[in-house]
């Protein structure tokens, strides 16, 4: 069993290393992404609002597949700056998971309570001071667990970029069967992989959600 | 407007508040503007590159695309929820052989990405002498992923439900199966309808995986369409075709299950007045259903 | 909301369209001149021809999206390209005209499952004779050498056969045998090779500069070619040789015989050069010598 990997350790190194780039790549720009849709949405200005609403309605409505064929086939149609596949199946996770991003941020926000808002208003502390030390504390609480999932999500969706010529994870079994290998434990080893990478990740989302909601 | 942000504006803020707002319409309309003008620029507006939208048997292959996603959708959903409702019951089982199990299938499942389960049925079966093709790849990878996420939804449903529930099922002299099927289930999947239908959006959006294993559903029309020399190799026409058709679809669906979710929270507020605070309660199952999404 | 108007209202548009569609279409395919059906034609001792017979119709597995070469053209709904004019010459020449012919499209990893079953006849569609497959169907012909060839831009001149791939962004189908010969020669760097599902989706990346070349039998690149004539070139190099076949059933041996007597007939009269002309000829690769019938 131990064969398949040391046969094709190039490949499986090869491929998680470029999923994990993908990944950590994806997971900065659409935290970056989404917390600005997020501040847009959150926004007294009708104009932002709307325009953040309707990113996030239309992205999250859209096949991520299909967001990966606009940028890779659709994109360099239009002839403006060419990228290579790596940075377009960046930029396509980016665009999809930041939606997410921002609607559990948003999210997160409303669930601190409004007289929190009121109180530390009528305390005198001016939007900078409410926002640090009054909002986003408890706001923090709520917003990681379930950005935990978002994240879990994007590095399984990393794998879509396998169809779009970039060598990830996802882009193994191909090879494996291109070379007559076995699949079925290649899969395991796949698997396995993928549980390394998830399961820190879900330890730590639930280890949050237990200690914070005591807290609260 | 008043949120915990911010308060109602006064004057001053409103008067900030419009130059924001006139700042930020110009930046959107020059946004959607240079979009507009590069799809321009390039052609893309060009009459031929939308002539093939004229001809009877695109239209009919495209209507056969979409019966290709619908398919693969409606049948991946029936057998997911199937699958759900099986593996939840032998998670919630009394026995601990058919916990144990149940509960590795699930969660191996929920662990796996669904490319990788797909592109196994896809290139693995076949070397073991049983030829599934694409169809059933899809399917049953759809099957597999959605329904192990399900199972956790149902349980998740059925041990919400108040304790009394099947206490006075039991003391009513109910057996266990009775219990189950005519008491705890039924309510549990009222309440969690949203949230199902929520992942049901998620596995029509997931059809589109089909493309990578070249299931001949929509995508893979829009692909093969865009490429045609005849109509100037329309790729960006088709593509913004099928993404109508799919944002719709979904919208169509996330729309059910908003409107579901809001007809259960006011009936249950109205029954139950007493239930204290909603507000935080009905943002975190908010949250629940956004992650759901992210899948 | 206005959105979701907005998307519901191009959807019931699309499906009012349906209603009201164009007929044919804007092919450019030249055809070939049609033949007329032979009459009287037997084949002694043909189990595929007395099925033919009975049935009154040949069915014929083609490929249906290779431009120029087996492809359903999308808006007439005909088959069209050099294979199926090859395919249309044996049926003429058997004494089936066009509308006695049913075309049954099979993709590449079926098609010996489908002629062993007998789903179809015989199948032209890019089918290269090899022994392991010869163990289990037989071939007529060869009509046709093939040979792994480069795709290029019109106006790219730096690329000019397989020793100039260096650096360049090589495309061609996930674990197809063109993209192993590419990276077992180490004719590019591996990370300048590049894979996608379909063929198409290469000659996009290609147009769209996104690659420089895209590698496969000459046959299928000159289809593509043939496309756009005035954007993409064949470089007419071919390095390896991939003799294209009729592949029918494997102890039908009249049949064969029969198949390979109307080929050779054709490379000689200059029907095959009509063919090769009205469709592969369109990429401006002029027409090859014709391949010896190999009768075996």
């Amino acid at each position: 069993m131990i064969d398949v990997l040391v046969n094709n350790w190039p490949l499986f190194a090869e491929g998680f290393v470029s999923t994990i780039e993908l990944f950590a790549l994806a997971a900065i720009g659409s935290l970056v992404l989404g917390t600005i849709l997020a501040t847009m949405r959150v926004s007294p200005v009708p104009v932002l609002r709307t325009a953040g609403a309707g990113y996030v309605n239309i992205v999250r409505n859209t096949p991520l597949t299909l967001v990966f064929f606009f940028f890779v086939f659709a994109y360099p149609r239009l002839g403006l700056v060419e990228l290579s596949f790596f940075t377009l199946a960046v930029v396509s996770l980016t665009v999809y998971t930041a939606a997410f991003v921002c609607e559990t941020v948003r999210a997160g926000i409303n669930t601190v309570p409004l007289g929190q808002g009121e109180a530390s208003r009528a305390l005198g502390l001016t939007f900078p001071q409410t926002l640090i030390s009054v909002v986003v504390p408890q706001a923090f609480r709520s917003v990681v667990p379930p950005l935990t999932s978002v994240m879990i999500a994007l590095l399984k969706n990393t794998t879509i970029a396998a169809g779009f010529s970039v060598h990830e994870a996802g882009a193994i079994t191909p090879a494996l069967s291109e070379r007559g290998e076995p699949i079925l434990l290649g899969m395991l080893w796949i698997v396995i992989g993928f549980l390394i990478l998830v399961l820190p990740l879900s330890a730590m989302q639930r280890t949050l959600e237990k200690r914070w909601r005591v807290a609260r | 407007m008043s949120s915990v942000l911010y308060d109602i504006p006064g004057p001053k803020a409103k008067a900030r508040n419009a130059t924001f707002g006139v700042v930020a319409s110009l930046v959107v309309i020059a946004v959607l503007g240079f979009i507009g003008y590069r799809f321009a620029a390039t052609g893309q507006f060009d009459p031929l590159k939308w002539s093939w939208l004229e001809y009877q048997t695109i239209q009919l292959d495209l209507l056969n695309a979409l019966k290709a996603t619908l398919s693969a959708f409606v049948v991946g959903a029936a057998l997911a929820l199937v699958f759900g409702a099986v593996f939840a019951l032998a998670r919630l089982s009394d026995h601990a052989w058919l916990r144990a199990p149940a509960a590795v299938v699930v969660e191996f499942f929920r662990a796996i990405p669904l490319v990788i389960l797909i592109f196994t049925l896809y290139y693995a079966l076949p070397k073991a002498g049983v030829t599934v093709g694409v169809f059933w790849s899809l399917v049953i990878g759809l099957t597999l992923y959605n329904g192990s996420v399900l199972a956790e939804v149902f349980r998740a449903g059925v041990e919400a439900m108040p304790k009394g529930q099947s206490e006075a099922a039991y003391a009513l002299g109910l057996r266990k199966s009775q219990v189950m099927t005519t008491v705890l289930l039924p309510q549990a999947v009222r309440a969690m309808l949203p949230t199902i239908i929520s992942q049901l959006v998620v596995l029509l959006k997931d059809t589109a995986l089909g493309f990578l294993i070249t299931y001949q559903e929509l995508l893979f029309e829009a692909r093969y369409l865009g490429g045609l020399g005849e109509f100037g190799r329309p790729i960006i026409p088709t593509a913004m075709v099928v993404a109508a058709v799919y944002i719709s679809l979904c919208m169509l669906l996330s729309w059910l299950a908003n409107y579901l979710e809001r007809r259960n929270r006011r009936k249950v507020r109205y029954a139950g007045a007493a239930v204290a605070k909603p507000t935080v309660a009905e943002t975190q199952d908010e949250l629940k259903i956004d992650t759901l999404q992210a899948e | 909301m206005r959105v979701r108007t907005l998307a519901v209202g191009l959807l019931v548009g699309s499906l009012a369209l349906t209603a009201c569609g164009k007929q044919g279409g804007p092919s450019q395919l030249g055809s070939a001149p049609s033949q007329a059906p032979a009459t009287g034609v037997t084949v002694d001792g043909s189990p595929t021809f007395d099925k033919i017979k009975a049935r009154g119709r040949v069915v014929i597995g083609v490929k249906q999206d290779q431009p120029y070469l087996g492809q359903l053209n999308p808006t007439t709904h005909k088959y069209e390209g050099f294979d199926i004019e090859i395919a249309k010459l044996v049926a003429a020449k058997l004494g089936y005209g066009e509308d006695k012919i049913d075309y049954k499209p099979i993709p590449s990893q079926s098609r010996e499952q489908a002629i062993q079953n007998g789903d179809v006849d015989f199948y032209v569609g890019t089918y290269t004779i090899n022994d392991k497959r010869k163990q289990q169907v037989s071939f007529a012909g060869p009509y046709y050498m093939a040979g792994q060839d480069l795709l290029v831009r019109k106006d790219d001149t730096s690329i000019t056969g397989p020793t100039s791939l260096k650096g360049k962004k090589v495309c061609s189908v996930t674990g197809s045998t063109p993209i192993q010969r590419v990276r077992d020669q180490q004719l590019t760097e591996p990370n300048n090779i590049v894979e996608f599902q379909g063929y198409q989706q290469c000659v996009d990346q290609l147009l769209s500069k996104q690659v420089d070349v895209v590698t496969t039998d000459d046959a299928i690149l000159k289809g593509y070619a043939a496309q756009s004539p005035d954007q993409l070139k064949v470089v007419g190099k071919p390095f390896s040789q991939e003799p294209y076949g009729v592949g029918l059933a494997h102890d039908d041996k009249a049949l064969r015989t029969k198949i390979d007597d109307v080929l050779q007939q054709a490379e000689q009269d200059g029907t095959w050069k009509q063919i090769y002309d009205a469709t592969l000829g369109k990429s401006g690769s002029p027409a090859p010598t014709p391949p010896q019938i190999d009768r075996y």
